[in-house]
């Protein structure tokens, strides 16, 4: 609707933005102050801003491999999903077959799964494999919640192509493989991008599973970050330069695929 | 019902400040009191732009909208009393179709006594009274339509009703049934109708008057048998018939003896045929089609598809040639047109010549 | 359109099903054969039968956690959903500014969730926060520490900051798919805007909203790290959740079988759930579709 926006819808856009923004500004704040200013001399902007707290995390291994372990078994996680769900959502979107829907509503239902009801197992499946404490494992275990929303994500980008495309690929002599690497999914792009996108968003925020799956080697930053408060009080500064750089990864995520969000959620998937 | 006038309307969307596109210019209609009015042209031409300043949607930049003698130029929708069906049924899908019906009435709270017997009337004038107490969602897009239309007549003082291409969405089958009943309705109530459409059998079945539009103009404003007997402009010969009008350069007929400055001739598919027989005047062409669209007393009729240089030209004729030989193009008093506009008086020029 | 029946496609669900079968089902067999008996070490088991369903069913602080988190869940979607609507509606419908904005309300849904709980503890503790010191300093004795109203108000606010965004953008995407004729139609019929947004906005809605209300009611029960992070569960046990407390029993505590049964009689709840609203949802979108 062509309205203008008005003032009350003005205001309501800007409350919210405050209340987003300020614990983000504060912990902004936080890490690049130093623990002995944040705790003697709090105040409501940084006084003497430091980037000690961020060269601790560059320069100490324990940091910074925890961020690497993070990305890696992110990166893992979404390949495996998306190798794997794309085949699958076209079949869900192209054919009909013995048990699809009820295939289907059993896969969604994994996404509804509480992660707490799988730790035990988990762990008693990836040690006896081998894999405990190992970016493969936190990966595979996060594809149970992943491949399911990939899934469903594609198969909608997927039904929302005309299949006729298919058949005229097919009919000009195009095999089914080169059809589907070179016209098919160059026209599915967004709803790769929104996929990423999604599993990201469940594959790095998550904590239990990748808390209880690893040990030491392949510690995840946000593991890191809780067992840091334990050992040695709590650094504050240090603390808040970590959160500070584990939202950078979203937010590179989230403008890359800025331009399809509205559309991957328009199609009622999430 | 009212007396619909526009004087000297002009539109511009200014989306982004920098680059403001024209879509109306200059626009000047009346629509009497109780006819049934068309705008015909192709999409992109700004006939839903005008449709919507006429219902208030949008507030044109420049010009003046009369209802009745009165300047309404800057009043919402629902003061202007204008009603509107669109190219696809929108209706309330939650709501029976009775409450669908119901609605406008309500908005303007009108008593509950009369809502009950504006509705039950309506319904029967439009043959939907089984369906009052259902839904929307299984009617047939035609029933929707019917629907839609009936929001538009349940209120008695509407001044007038907008229809933007009403027919497109329905299916082809009842198409002629949905416009038949608009007509009729249309005729009864003496209703002031505007109807937009691309389609110009739509427009010419419908309307007394018919405004072609064309890059946001009206290119002419007249009854349909003048539009295809007089065509204004290039694009109402073009735009109007089936085929359409034919044009040739001036400057490689000089055989038909044009005005001073007539850029073009146009004739339409009747005004021409195709012989055997070199005739006065007349222009040697290649004979490259023919479709034959009647038989009568063992004799095809249809078009035919010639070309003279290099342009296409289709005539109406008896089809008796071959296709690929060489034949004779005779043309019967062609229009002739200067920078796209018919000049007028031509046919006493081209005959004084002849 | 009608789809193909073509049984080979099987063929191409199979990676999938593979790998969540092998995550999903070989785990749920080990939680069930662990639900049923008791055991000792790896040689030493014993059958119990439904012995630790009936404790756990009877066991009052598992009642009291339930209770805490359907008020929890209750609260916080009695917030956020209609919280998101409003924000959805006031947002400019297209153009940059809305890209904008909606990159920025994306923000929270990607920081990991013990970050969030994190971003808020030092957001709302009362020496070193901005929240806490601005109530403090109002005269105001917070503490979300130690006073478990306080604890509860943090945690609400903070999962509000969390997920209302998820909201926003579902309810927009779903604004944005409403065709303008809608609105002109509703114009011409002279309703105003309350009547719009109850007559087209939301009926319109009813599948975006439909899922908007089970995420956010699924993962508000599934709730664990935001408050194992920000509160530990206190003060007390005032902010501890099923999740928390399934954990405790089975990490903490290393009760395997009741955390066993407790884990399916949760998992069988919100799969419960899960289908009750799919179906509430699923013939709404029939009837859009149509």
């Amino acid at each position: 609707m062509k309205q203008s926006q008005s003032v009350v819808a003005n205001s309501v856009i800007f409350v919210y933005s405050c209340y987003l923004i300020l614990p983000l500004y504060w912990l902004f704040s936080m890490s690049i102050q130093s623990s002995q200013d944040i705790t003697t001399n709090a105040g409501w902007y940084p006084k003497s801003p430091t980037m000690a707290n961020f060269q601790e995390i560059f320069t100490n291994p324990v940091w910074y491999e925890g961020f690497l372990n993070s990305l890696t078994y992110v990166l893992i996680n979404s390949t495996i999903s998306i190798i794997v769900a794309l085949p699958a959502a076209y079949a869900f979107s192209r054919y009909r077959f013995l048990g699809d829907k009820h295939l289907f509503f059993w896969l969604l239902s994994n996404r509804m799964a509480p992660p707490a009801v799988f730790l035990l197992p988990f762990f008693n499946m990836y040690s006896s494999l081998g894999l405990f404490d190992t970016p493969l494992a936190v990966a595979l275990a996060h594809c149970l919640f992943t491949v399911p929303l990939a899934v469903w994500i594609l198969e909608g980008f997927m039904s929302s192509v005309p299949r006729q495309i298919d058949e005229l690929a097919l009919l000009d002599g195009h095999s089914f493989v080169h059809f589907f690497c070179r016209i098919f999914l160059p026209l599915i792009r967004a709803g790769i991008g929104v996929t990423v996108f999604f599993c990201f968003m469940f594959s790095w925020v998550e904590l239990l599973l990748a808390r209880t799956l690893t040990a030491s080697a392949a510690k995840p930053i946000a593991v890191v970050m809780t067992r840091t408060i334990s050992a040695s009080g709590i650094d504050w500064g240090l603390l808040a330069a970590a959160g500070v750089l584990t939202i950078l990864p979203g937010l590179v995520v989230v403008f890359f695929v800025r331009n399809y969000l509205t559309r991957g959620f328009a199609l009622g998937r999430v | 019902m009212a007396h619909v006038s526009l004087n000297n309307i002009s539109h511009a969307y200014n989306a982004n400040t920098d680059s403001e596109t024209q879509v109306l210019t200059d626009i000047s209609l009346d629509i009497p009191h109780g006819s049934a009015h068309a705008l015909l042209g192709a999409s992109g031409t700004g006939k839903t732009t005008l449709l919507k300043i006429i219902s208030g949607l949008l507030i044109p930049t420049e010009g003046d909208l009369l209802v009745d003698g009165r300047r309404v130029n800057t009043d919402s929708p629902r003061e202007r009393n204008i009603a509107q069906v669109f190219q696809f049924p929108v209706l309330y899908e939650h709501i029976s179709v009775f409450e669908n019906l119901a609605f406008p009435l309500r908005n303007r709270k009108v008593p509950l006594t009369e809502i009950h017997t504006r509705v039950k009337q309506t319904a029967e004038l439009l043959e939907i009274d089984n369906l009052l107490s259902g839904k929307t969602t299984g009617l047939s897009i035609f029933d929707k339509q019917k629907v839609s239309l009936g929001r538009a007549l349940v209120r008695n003082d509407v001044s007038a009703i907008l229809l933007d291409e009403p027919l497109t969405a329905v299916e082809p089958s009842a198409k002629w049934r949905l416009r038949q009943k608009l007509k009729e309705l249309q005729q009864e109530l003496s209703l002031t109708m505007i109807y937009v459409t691309h389609d110009q059998l739509e427009a010419m079945t419908f309307a007394e008057q018919i405004s072609v539009m064309h890059e946001g103009r009206i290119i002419q404003t007249a009854s349909p048998r003048e539009l295809v007997e007089k065509p204004q402009h290039e694009h109402v010969g073009f735009f109007i018939g089936m085929p359409g009008m034919n044009f040739l350069p001036t400057d490689s007929t000089a055989c038909l003896s044009p005005p001073k400055g007539a850029t073009k001739a146009g004739f339409r598919p009747d005004q021409a045929f195709v012989s055997t027989k070199q005739g006065h005047n007349s222009l040697q062409v290649a004979v490259i089609d023919q479709q034959a669209l009647s038989t009568h007393l063992g004799e095809s009729w249809g078009l035919l598809t010639c070309k003279y240089q290099d342009i296409e030209i289709r005539t109406r004729q008896h089809l008796n040639l071959n296709v690929g030989s060489t034949a004779w193009l005779h043309i019967d008093n062609p229009h002739f047109f200067r920078n796209g506009w018919r000049m007028t008086g031509q046919a006493e020029v081209t005959q004084g010549n002849a | 359109m009608r789809k193909r029946i073509n049984n080979r496609a099987w063929l191409m669900v199979l990676p999938v099903l593979f790998l969540v079968a092998m995550s999903a089902v070989i785990p749920l067999m080990t939680v069930v054969n662990y639900s049923v008996q008791d055991i000792f070490d790896d040689n030493n088991r014993v059958y119990v039968g439904l012995e630790w369903f009936i404790q756990i069913i009877r066991d009052p602080e598992l009642h009291a956690a339930l209770w805490r988190q359907i008020l929890f869940s209750a609260n916080v979607l009695a917030i956020e959903i209609p919280l998101g609507i409003l924000i959805a509606k006031a947002m400019p419908r297209r153009g940059s500014v809305a890209t904008g904005l909606l990159i920025f309300f994306a923000i929270p849904l990607l920081i990991p969730w013990n970050v969030v709980g994190t971003i808020w503890q030092i957001f709302a503790r009362p020496d070193i926060g901005m929240a806490g010191m601005s109530l403090t300093s109002l005269g105001l004795d917070y503490n979300y520490t130690a006073n478990p109203v306080d604890a509860w108000f943090t945690l609400v606010a903070m999962d509000v900051w969390h997920w209302t965004s998820l909201v926003v953008l579902l309810v927009f995407s779903g604004l944005r798919a409403i065709p303008e004729a809608y609105y002109e139609a509703a114009q011409i019929d002279g309703a105003n805007r309350w009547q719009m947004f109850r007559h087209i906005e939301l009926p319109r809605l009813k599948t975006v909203l439909g899922i908007a209300v089970l995420l956010r009611l699924m993962d508000s029960l599934m709730i664990y790290t935001e408050p194992f992070v920000l509160t530990g569960g206190g003060p007390g046990n005032s902010t501890t959740f099923l999740s928390q407390y399934l954990t405790r029993m089975a990490v903490g505590q290393f009760d395997l079988g009741p955390a066993a049964a407790f884990s399916l009689v949760y998992f069988i709840m919100i799969l419960t759930l899960c289908w009750l609203f799919y179906s509430l949802i699923s013939p709404a979108e029939e009837q859009t579709e149509r």
